[in-house]
């Protein structure tokens, strides 16, 4: 957990212009991405961390220093909070060099060694040699360069990154994620990235917190959230398919498993006593635990479930292939699972005929069954 | 030639760039980027100068700094003399109808500058005072020389305004637009063509000099 003196702190309440019920905590060194859709609040909420938007309450304090505190009337300008930020389209000085730009960055652009200092960030980027190039002369890469060269000139004590990285060509991407992934060992400040890209978040960030429609609904490290979403809200927002409603028979702690029953059937799942026995849940399972079946009759895992249905139409991606498969016994529900293009051919897979699939009961989660929040299953 | 005049004209033009500068700069910012009850008036208000006729408006400018009224009883009083028919009354009037050319170019000017290049300064820890000399005025730059360069070649032709609120008092409001007049009533048209011409280079040397400035692959360029 976060140090709650080290570190940056945000609560943010408002309704209007866009409700916000957001909580932020983000350690010293660490990386904590802000992911949701479009106008979920994620820019906003960056932008009242920067002090270049007001909420109507909360209070946000960086390293033990009060930022805003609404309870209290304190509010620091944007100046005064010590930050760095990349904005989305970089927002560089258009009429200024690429060391300029970076210089304006500092507390004392005239300073001695200021300059020297100025070049140095830009090495650091890999930009020596472009010093002199105006923002206008860069490519969008070296661009967004600029733009971390100079949020980092103030040495500032919270970095904050609006989608840095989505005006950018993908293969432009992919190497700025490597260039931030290695500069990021260096920053021993909070580090705050807003992406609507959870592969990205998950890529480059220590925790991801979830948020839509202004409300944070979930912070954990990314693999958490990908495999033990919060709700079904979270679960449907990082792309998970394969989301149903079932009902908790019992609890069996010898054996660490949970039985419950889907439209009819049973599955044997993880142990997760937090619902007792009776409660309606919603349950999920990451298109990495539905296996296909081995033609030779396997050895399965203690927890596994074995059902069979029929494939329904699949969808090819590149190299994988989504097959949807309608289960038998359970009102015919719709099952995802994603398998290698090879792997569908050579199981010969085809809309219309029977398919066995072997669910990981390990890897099913149980959730509440709406979105109204409860305490996590333990 | 009436070098007093064309003087007398040179001195206006420079005295009311000089107190619109400011002011322009100010009022363009605040109408770029603030929202406010009554923008909409204020705006209008402002490019009523470009629409009345000179003479309407010279005639309320005389009316309002003559010695009937408060404005210029208190004048008066404060130096001694009216304010009409003085070279502070010619001010005072063509600062009022040169407002909208020194406002309009710098509030659009102020307007393309992104608003996320100002946030961006201020997340650099820029005071205002840096930010409007760093990175507002230069970006802003050929918008206001655009401003300045209007006011000048406008201060430098106007007649209504300043017949009315000044007369034609030689080397106190008699500029070099009124001095051309005076010069064909008296039918002496050499020398009111030796005026205008004057003032044809002058105003063509302004005019050719911003655009030299401000235009693509010119001395300076924002990108």
């Amino acid at each position: 957990m976060t140090d709650p003196v080290r570190g940056l702190q945000a609560t943010i309440r408002q309704i209007v212009p866009i409700p916000l019920h957001a909580d932020l905590a983000c350690g010293r060194g660490e990386v904590l991405a802000l992911v949701g859709p479009s106008g979920s609040g994620k820019s906003t909420l960056l932008r009242c961390i920067a002090g270049l938007h007001t909420p109507l309450e909360g209070r946000i304090a960086c390293d033990g220093e009060t930022w805003f505190d609404a309870g209290s009337r304190v509010n620091l300008s944007t100046a005064r909070r010590r930050i760095g930020m990349v904005f989305q389209h970089y927002a560089l000085f258009p009429h200024l060099s690429a060391l300029e730009n970076v210089l304006e960055g500092m507390d004392d652009p005239g300073g001695t060694g200021s300059r020297e200092r100025g070049r140095e960030l830009l090495r650091k980027v890999h930009l020596d040699g472009l010093e002199r190039r105006r923002p206008h002369q860069l490519s969008g890469g070296q661009q967004q360069r600029v733009a971390v060269a100079r949020a980092l000139a103030r040495d500032p004590h919270a970095l904050l990154l609006d989608e840095p990285f989505s005006a950018v060509d993908r293969s432009t991407r992919e190497k700025l994620y490597g260039e931030l992934a290695e500069l990021r060992r260096e920053l021993k400040m909070p580090v705050v990235l807003v992406t609507h890209d959870l592969e990205e978040a998950v890529m480059l960030a220590d925790r991801v917190s979830i948020l839509s429609r202004g409300k944070t609904l979930q912070t954990a490290p990314p693999l958490e959230v990908m495999e033990r979403p919060a709700s079904v809200e979270v679960a449907r927002l990082v792309g998970l398919r394969n989301v149903f409603e079932g009902r908790v028979l019992s609890h069996h702690r010898d054996r660490g498993t949970t039985v419950t029953e889907w439209n009819g059937r049973r599955l044997d799942v993880r142990l997760q006593e937090g619902f007792p026995g009776g409660a309606r849940v919603a349950w999920v399972l990451p298109a990495a635990g539905v296996l296909l079946m081995p033609r030779d009759r396997p050895t399965e895992g203690s927890r596994d479930n074995i059902v069979e249905g029929i494939v329904g139409r699949m969808v090819t991606l590149g190299s994988r292939v989504r097959v949807p498969v309608y289960v038998h016994g359970t009102d015919e529900a719709l099952l995802t699972t994603t398998v290698p293009r090879h792997l569908a051919e050579s199981y010969a897979l085809a809309e219309g005929r029977p398919l066995s699939l072997r669910l990981r009961g390990e890897q099913i989660h149980l959730m509440p069954p709406d979105d109204t929040p409860r305490d996590p299953p333990v | 030639m009436d070098w007093t005049a064309l003087i007398l004209s040179l001195e206006l033009a420079a005295a009311t760039m000089v107190v619109l500068l400011p002011i322009g700069v100010w009022a363009g910012r605040k109408l770029a980027w603030s929202r406010f009850r009554g923008k909409a008036l204020v705006e209008a208000s402002l490019a009523l100068p470009l629409v009345l006729p000179p003479t309407v408006l010279g005639f309320y400018l005389l009316v309002a700094m003559g010695g009937a009224t408060p404005l210029g009883r208190w004048y008066e009083s404060l130096f001694g003399h009216q304010l009409t028919f003085s070279f502070q009354g010619l001010l005072v009037a063509s600062l009022i109808f040169n407002l909208p050319f020194a406002v309009q170019p710098m509030q659009r000017a102020f307007e393309a500058i992104a608003p996320e290049v100002r946030e961006a300064a201020l997340c650099c820890g820029m005071s205002r005072l840096r930010l409007l000399r760093r990175i507002e005025l230069p970006l802003a730059w050929p918008g206001i020389l655009s401003a300045m360069v209007l006011i000048f070649a406008h201060t430098l032709g106007e007649f209504g305004v300043v017949l009315m609120v000044g007369g034609s008092i030689p080397g106190k409001t008699r500029t070099i637009a009124i001095a051309i007049y005076d010069r064909v009533q008296a039918f002496d048209t050499t020398g009111a063509g030796i005026m205008s011409a004057t003032l044809l280079v002058i105003s063509m040397l302004a005019i050719g000099l911003s655009y030299l400035i401000t235009a693509p692959g010119g001395i300076r360029r924002h990108d």
